[in-house]
């Protein structure tokens, strides 16, 4: 391959996939050919970006232009101009970048400046199909080392004093993990790694997957030499196929370039990788229900102990980590854990990625040193709430979390700090509230995910996680009472203490962190039968406010169901008995008259 | 693969190609004047020569970029060399020829050659 004097990387991530950066691809190839300039510029698709908000994404090396929802119609320009002549299409870039019309390093602009990126090191830098560009990025050197000149346990020594822990969500130190599972003394072990990410709005498992695949394939085999296993697993969602097929393609490159297969590194050591689809149950992200999944039965979680580090996979001593933790490891064998450790907080060493969604303005993907605070990721690396509505609360965690009001908007985020304050750090979604969302609706939106996905196996989660339902759907129309409260809390206490895997253990913990911080809205269900946010619909009316309606009759002409009427030029009325509380009126409305 | 060494070559090879997108203030910028008039009289075979020379050498501290109308129309193709420590040498009535020795000599041993500047032509 020639060298290219130019490189345009376009984000080929599931985010900017969607929003069609595959035609982007497309019509750049067209458009260079036109102009004759395959020979100098390359295009590379690589992984996520994190800026998914501004999606699709291109950013072009050397001069670093990072160009943002780029359409297949503007390529012709950015080509004819920018490659072609070396005008930048400034209409096109991303204006956080541009300052007094120069074009700043991304790693200046907000939402850059605060990041920190270990695990997405390579995603958005190298293409993931390319086995040599993970090369040139110290690719397979942590492999190189841990193979020529460390011992076994040498590298659990390592893993364990660089302070890693689980970024599943759990938080437990991996390098215990792997010092129990190469103490299990068996003729076979095994490693797995849990891709099997199933909180909603958490995907950096996806995106490591898709933008950097080798370096899970790397970090398995150093598990499995410092376990002494030489086979390995990867449990991933089949509703992930762009993430399937490029782990599939840096496998059988793996195998070809000796990575995996037989004596690595001239070592003797040997290790060999499956790829199992998930169908997309949630259980299956239990620890115990993915192997049983992975063994081919019937995905349902099995009492522990004993611990998979005992007996795991086909009964054997397996050690099973999460994507992002075995993206750090490379890093801290390449490092050194000293180095590793200068990242983060004392207790939770090195950095987290969050997929940052809801009511913020930058959603996508964010990696930041623990201990950073909420307020940092919300209004810094975030940029705020859109439309200037006020902070409400953030959800982490997922359906096993809770939520952080605003007064703890400067805790730092570590595993303990907050579970201290009744959350967790999850797998890493993190999901932004304002003031228009009303909590009692969000813990009934996190039961009835779990009410779906409970197994089924234990009657605690089976049961108890539908009359929890039951009783915060009572409250949100509006027909619950005091006792539905003091019962629903119990009912949490008991779920938590008697449910038989993580699933049902962590399934209250949306209802009982909601009830903590916003327990005034529950009692407003309740007691005043309102609704503060105004979203559940049994407890909100829509009315006209006379002084204000000019009767143009706009908001009669789009009700659905005829539910207003009025004369023209006059104030109209809304029937409350007709009224089916789908607020189009109120969006209708040019003089703001309609309130709820 | 079997050996570290062999690790080794296949990153120094990869690396000068992936090495662009770093951004780095440390490495030369060599920009060519490619609007209509630096293209008319030629800056298109001038900057593949760049290219291809400094593909030879796995020069990894220069990237090449092309910019508009420098204003000396005249004096085209234009070459200008932006040192990392703000220094800028402008080249004029560049060649291939000229454009490979401006890469060995300015670039590898970052040495001024005088008799292509625009000081020099315009005396």
């Amino acid at each position: 391959m020639k060298l290219a004097r130019a490189h345009v990387l376009v984000c080929g991530g599931t985010g900017c996939t969607s929003s069609g950066s595959e035609k982007i691809i497309e019509a750049l190839n067209t458009n260079l050919e036109k102009y004759n300039l395959t020979d100098e510029i390359s295009v590379v698709r690589t992984g996520c970006f994190g800026l998914c908000a501004l999606g699709p994404v291109m950013i072009v090396y050397p001069e670093g232009c990072f160009y943002s929802r780029v359409t297949p119609e503007d390529i012709e320009e950015i080509v004819s101009e920018h490659f072609l002549k070396g005008r930048i299409v400034k209409r096109l870039l991303y204006q956080e970048t541009v300052e007094e019309d120069n074009i700043k390093s991304l790693n200046e602009v907000d939402f850059y400046k605060k990041q920190k990126r270990v695990a997405l090191r390579n995603c958005g830098v190298i293409n993931p199909e390319s086995i040599e560009e993970y090369i040139a990025m110290d690719g397979y050197k942590a492999l190189g080392k841990v193979l020529t000149s460390m011992k076994p346990q040498e590298v659990i020594d390592e893993v364990l004093a660089s302070g890693l822990r689980g970024r599943g969500g759990g938080g437990f130190p991996t390098g215990l993990k792997w010092s129990f599972a190469s103490k299990s003394v068996d003729d076979q072990k095994y490693v797995a790694c849990n891709a099997d990410e199933g909180d909603p709005g958490a995907f950096m498992d996806r995106s490591i997957l898709e933008g950097d695949p080798h370096s899970i394939i790397e970090a398995m085999t150093i598990a499995g030499y410092a376990i002494g296993a030489t086979e390995g697993y990867v449990y991933i969602r089949a509703e992930y196929p762009i993430a399937v097929s490029r782990l599939q393609i840096a496998i059988d490159q793996a195998k070809e370039y000796g990575m995996l297969g037989e004596n690595i590194f001239d070592s003797g050591f040997n290790f060999d990788l499956h790829i199992r689809l998930g169908a997309g149950a949630f259980v299956c992200g239990e620890e115990t229900a993915l192997m049983t999944s992975i063994e081919g039965h019937r995905g349902e979680p099995r009492p522990r102990p004993p611990f998979p580090a005992v007996k795991g996979l086909f009964g054997k001593p397996t050690v099973l980590n999460n994507v992002e933790t075995y993206a750090n490891i490379p890093v801290i064998i390449n490092g050194g854990a000293e180095e590793f450790k200068k990242i983060g907080t004392e207790k939770s060493t090195g950095t987290k990625v969050f997929a940052v969604g809801g009511k913020i303005n930058n959603t996508g993907l964010v990696e930041i040193p623990m201990g950073t605070t909420l307020r940092e990721i919300v209004y810094e690396i975030g940029g705020g709430i859109p439309n200037g509505k006020k902070f409400k609360a953030a959800q982490t965690g997922g359906p096993s979390g809770g939520c952080i009001p605003a007064d703890c908007l400067d805790v730092p985020i570590d595993y303990d700090s907050l579970i201290s304050i009744g959350s967790m750090m999850g797998s890493g979604g993190l999901i932004v509230m304002d003031e228009d969302t009303c909590m009692v609706d969000i813990a009934k939106f996190f039961l009835e995910f779990t009410v779906d996905e409970s197994c089924g196996k234990c009657a605690p989660c089976r049961i108890g996680t539908r009359r929890m339902y039951e009783i915060l759907e009572k409250i949100t129309n509006g027909t619950g009472t005091l006792e539905d409260i003091a019962k629903l809390k119990e009912l949490c206490y008991n779920i938590k203490n008697s449910a038989l895997c993580g699933l049902g253990q962590t399934a209250p913990n949306p209802i009982l962190s909601t009830l903590r911080y916003f327990e005034d809205e529950y009692i407003a269900h309740v007691v005043d039968k309102k609704c503060p946010a105004g979203v559940c619909k049994a407890l909100v009316s829509y009315s006209i406010d006379p002084d204000k309606c000019k009767g143009c009759s706009l908001c009669a002409k789009k009700c659905p169901v005829g539910a207003i009427s009025g004369e023209i030029k006059k104030p109209f009325v809304i029937d409350p008995n007709k009224c089916i509380k789908c607020g189009v009126c109120m969006e209708t409305c040019k003089f703001g008259a309609i309130s709820k | 693969m079997k050996s570290l060494e062999e690790l080794a070559a296949i990153r120094n090879r990869i690396l000068n190609d992936v090495t662009i997108r770093n951004e780095g203030s440390d490495k030369i910028r060599i920009v060519v004047g490619m609007a209509t008039c630096g293209i008319a009289a030629g800056a298109r075979p001038v900057m593949k020569a760049m290219m291809e020379e400094i593909d030879k050498r796995k020069l990894s501290n220069a990237y090449v970029t092309q910019t508009g109308c420098i204003g000396l129309c005249r004096l085209e193709p234009i070459v200008e060399v932006y040192m990392p420590e703000g220094e800028k040498i402008t080249y004029v009535k560049v060649d291939e020829e000229k454009a490979v020795r401006i890469i060995n000599e300015t670039i590898v041993n970052g040495k001024v050659i005088d008799e292509y500047t625009v000081g020099a032509y315009e005396k």
